[in-house]
């Protein structure tokens, strides 16, 4: 099964759609004429790849893990988004929608994040291409991503810490989507992850798809196959949509990791928020419930409706580790590789790690980011 | 009975008198209900009940605010609509809540609590036209009628669609925001309620953003009445009772009546 696009009204099987309010439905639309024509316009696309490559350090090299192989009886490779400019995968998507936003005339950027990694690379391709940027970041994470707070800063964005609600990733996405509503006329939101109302989760997605697409010909190179299981951590899931969407029609097995505090697939409850349809945490009337997770790019009660989909077809499936097995995992990618993950991409690494049934098997794991800005937090919590 | 809405506001509308729709928030401190019967005889034409959603993306900080401290006092949908059973306001009365309340509950169950509550209207303001069908379906079913909101960037080639299917009226969304008080009316308010009312002959309310007398009149100037949420629920976050929120909508019925 193919990772193609949605249908025309934006669904995934029964997931996805536009579940935002009227004033920003002609908004979506605009967004989703102004991606397609940009998606085969060979100048775009020129421009998209010139970028990535040289400004943000594309490709990204795959590492086999030898230590961590021995170590755990499986053989581990990573895709090394942890060295993209800006720390982690989420730069493709960035460079992808300020290029698009520009070409639409937007002057200004407004974006929510979770660890900070999607702020930072937002107000990276602000400061890039000269546009205004806000950033909106819940209380919690301003207090657990400090450094990624500054660095925001630093590169001239604003950055508003959102009280309400978990403070967390899902009310910076509610308080984006308000300041939108109010500023769509001349604002792109750029929404970070495969989430969101249509175009958005298809859109990202292929903004990502060149992880994969990357991965696989790496793979066929290095091994001359491609790897039983694909790895990636999921929040909203925009790292493991990329890296899977490589490798959709292959044998590949595809697995994406949730927090256990914020595991919306294992609930297994469809609900409609942030723009669409997919897996929610929730109560029995509806409420939206908080995830808790130790890291703050993964706290989000829902994941991006086409993981949905993948999972309610059974072409991928999707599993949760807790928060000691991700400081575990933390700990073993250090000293085995000298590489120092991000909690998120943790997720991944201790999901391998635990799972025995991957012995003598080849993995691939999207790390999608590095532990930089994770490192002071984890310093209070091995104390 | 479907169509009882729209015909009440319809018949007032006929007779030449403006329309006012004061919001309250349900389970919003002990008195929420004998507020809603003080707007009703303080001039109310019908009273908009919000059942407060856990993300509620199109309102501002003060209806952010009561949503909280109702939900943390308990209210549920069914507790809320099980007092405003045994409500008789004697106006036509119309939920505001979030579209997972209804999808998790699923449409038909949803729909028929609310009529089984005396409730005729539904306003969903993250459910758009475009996502609208099988909701509109299922509430006209139940005998509910499907509010919808009509924003100053709804194009041309919808905003006529989306008046037909509208029931109750049509909530004309009067700024490009989410709801609060504003130093003035948008100009935004005036242009979108011409272009619905060019385009049906429903009863047209501009909501959001209309947040004193003042704008309320000036407002309806433009369309047949208007919303009025945050103006009130901050007064009944201060604590003004039922008494205050009673004399509040007292000056807007006083402010939209002076021709």
């Amino acid at each position: 099964m193919s990772m193609t696009e949605p249908t025309p009204d934006g669904r995934f099987g029964e997931f996805g759609g536009r579940y935002v309010p009227e004033s920003l439905v002609a908004a979506c639309e605009e967004l989703e004429a102004a991606f397609r024509e940009a998606w085969a316009d060979p100048e775009f696309l020129e421009e998209f790849h010139h970028t990535l490559k040289h400004y943000a350090g594309r490709p990204s090299p795959v590492t086999e893990c030898k230590q961590l192989s021995k170590e755990i009886g499986v053989t581990v490779l990573l895709k090394r988004e942890d060295l993209n400019h800006t720390g982690s995968h989420k730069i493709n998507n960035v460079i992808g929608q300020a290029l698009l936003a520009k070409r639409m005339g937007k002057t200004r950027l407004v974006a929510e994040t979770g660890a900070g990694q999607h702020g930072v690379a937002t107000a990276t391709a602000a400061a890039l291409l000269g546009m205004d940027c806000i950033v909106y970041m819940g209380a919690v994470d301003v207090g657990r991503q400090e450094l990624n707070v500054f660095r925001m800063k630093l590169l001239g964005s604003e950055v508003i810490s959102v009280e309400s609600g978990s403070k967390t990733l899902k009310d910076a996405v509610n308080d984006a989507m308000r300041h939108w509503v109010a500023t769509v006329e001349d604002t792109h939101y750029c929404l970070g992850s495969v989430m969101g109302p249509h175009p958005y989760p298809w859109m990202v997605r292929e903004f990502h798809r060149v992880i994969g697409n990357e991965a696989y010909q790496q793979c066929m190179e290095l091994f001359g196959d491609v790897p039983d299981v694909i790895a990636a951590c999921v929040g909203g899931g925009s790292n493991a949509a990329g890296i899977f969407s490589g490798f959709a029609d292959t044998r590949s097995e595809l697995v994406g990791i949730e927090p256990a505090g914020g595991a919306a697939v294992a609930r297994g409850i469809p609900g409609v928020v942030h723009g669409m349809a997919s897996y929610l945490m929730q109560d029995e009337v509806g409420q939206v419930m908080e995830a808790e997770s130790i890291s703050a790019g993964l706290d989000y009660p829902g994941i991006g409706p086409e993981h949905a989909y993948l999972h309610s077809t059974g072409r991928a499936t999707y599993e949760n580790v807790t928060d000691d097995e991700v400081v575990a995992a933390f700990q073993l990618l250090s000293k085995t590789e000298g590489i120092i993950p991000a909690l998120e991409s943790a997720h991944a690494i201790a999901w391998i790690a635990r799972e025995e049934r991957l012995r003598g098997k080849t993995v691939l794991v999207n790390l999608s980011g590095r532990g930089d800005k994770d490192v002071a937090q984890m310093m209070d919590i091995l104390r | 009975m479907i169509g009882s809405f729209e015909n009440r506001l319809r018949a007032r509308r006929d007779s030449g008198r403006k329309l006012l729709v004061p919001y309250i928030t349900g389970g919003l401190g002990d008195d929420w209900a004998d507020c809603i019967r003080a707007a009703a005889d303080a001039g109310a034409d019908a009273i908009e009940i919000g059942v407060p959603f856990s993300d509620p993306v199109m309102d501002g900080p003060v209806i952010q605010e009561a949503s909280v401290k109702a939900l943390e006092a308990g209210a549920t949908p069914q507790s809320i609509l099980d007092e405003v059973a045994n409500l008789d306001a004697g106006v036509p009365l119309a939920v505001m809540t979030y579209y997972n309340l209804a999808f998790r509950a699923g449409h038909a169950r949803f729909a028929a609590s609310l009529a089984r509550a005396g409730v005729a209207g539904c306003i969903l303001p993250d459910l758009p036209f475009v996502e609208s069908g099988p909701w509109r379906e299922a509430a006209h079913e139940a005998g509910v009628e499907a509010i919808l909101l009509a924003a100053p960037t709804t194009p041309d080639h919808r905003l006529s669609d989306l008046c037909d299917a509208s029931e109750g009226f049509v909530y004309a969304v009067g700024l490009l925001g989410v709801t609060g008080q504003r130093a003035s009316l948008s100009s935004a308010a005036t242009v979108i309620a011409g272009r619905c009312k060019e385009v049906t002959d429903k009863p047209v309310l501009i909501g959001v953003g209309v947040s004193n007398p003042e704008q309320a009149h000036e407002a309806c100037q433009a369309a047949d009445g208007v919303v009025v949420g945050t103006a009130i629920v901050r007064r009944m976050l201060e604590g003004a009772g039922a008494e205050g929120i009673g004399e509040l909508v007292g000056q807007f019925r006083s402010a939209i009546d002076a021709g």
